[in-house]
């Protein structure tokens, strides 16, 4: 009965979460974490405070870049990770250089 | 010089889409792996001779990562068939795409400086448009193995990123 329960709680949970999936992710911990995965930055959409940490963690067997145009870029090796801090001014759209097709974007939040 | 190119790219063009468009028969799976491995194989050599050959460091760059890519996903393509116990199958669109390509290298092997940089990057644009409109039209919805299948997706979000990168590289070199 109570693995039902909890089931059951878990499947409001994650109804909830689809039903909340237009809204972009929030930090745990003060790091917002984006898996990388078959060429998508997953969640593409990330909200951050300045001074939080971004991690991209890369799934794919190929070197990704988290790319501003004119702005700063971060690598992230196959099967690696890299880090950046949030500045205030990182409210951007940002893409892989390598491969363009792959967007993110990050709101800075107060 | 710049007429006998374009020829050979024609040609080349004619020489992928015919036999990809002409649909023979049913392809198989174990003939869907070698297209893909082939036509992977064959852009590793197009960036071994473009970094041998440039001294452009967005054409090198770009080249690299093709290297990189193909490599990558063309080890993931045998891992695959290791473990489905299939052997690639040479076959009429294989050999098609290999000869095109070998025309291409040498027509490319004539050329130095930015007359080579622009022909390079030009032929990775059509080499992967087209690798990518058979992906779509014909290889994805062939294949039967539901991991080739992915596979091949996998590899069309990656060539169409190729695609785009080669692109932005081409309006740098205008």
């Amino acid at each position: 009965m109570t693995p039902f329960l909890i089931n059951r709680r878990q499947v409001l949970a994650s109804g909830a979460a689809i039903l909340a999936g237009g809204a972009a992710a929030r930090a745990h911990d003060g790091t917002v974490h984006v898996t990388i995965d078959r060429l998508a930055f997953m969640p593409a959409a990330i909200e951050v405070r300045a001074g939080e940490t971004i991690e991209w963690t890369n799934r794919d067997a190929f070197a990704h870049t988290a790319t501003v145009r004119g702005g700063w870029e971060v690598t992230i090796p196959p099967g690696g990770t890299a880090t950046r801090v949030a500045e205030a001014g990182d409210d951007v759209e940002y893409y892989c250089r390598f491969h363009p097709n792959m967007k993110g974007r990050i709101t800075i939040i107060p | 010089m710049k007429t006998t190119l374009i020829a050979a790219l024609g040609a080349a063009c004619l020489a992928l889409t015919a036999p990809l468009a002409g649909a023979q028969d049913k392809l198989t799976d174990p003939q869907i792996a070698h297209i893909a491995y082939s036509a992977g194989a064959i852009d590793i050599e197009a960036a071994k001779l473009a970094l041998a050959r440039t001294k452009n460091e967005a054409v090198a760059a770009f080249a690299q990562s093709m290297q990189d890519d193909h490599e990558a996903v063309n080890a993931q393509a045998l891992a695959l068939v290791e473990k489905l116990k299939v052997t690639p199958e040479d076959n009429a669109t294989s050999q098609a795409l290999a000869k095109a390509a070998q025309e291409k290298r040498e027509a490319l092997a004539r050329l130095d400086g930015a007359a080579f940089d622009k022909a390079y990057i030009e032929n990775e644009v059509a080499f992967h448009k087209q690798v990518n409109d058979a992906l779509e039209t014909l290889l994805i919805p062939s294949a039967q193995n539901p991991e080739l299948k992915s596979l091949l997706e996998t590899g069309l979000k990656l060539f169409q990123g190729h695609q785009q990168h080669a692109e932005h590289v081409e309006a740098g070199l205008k």
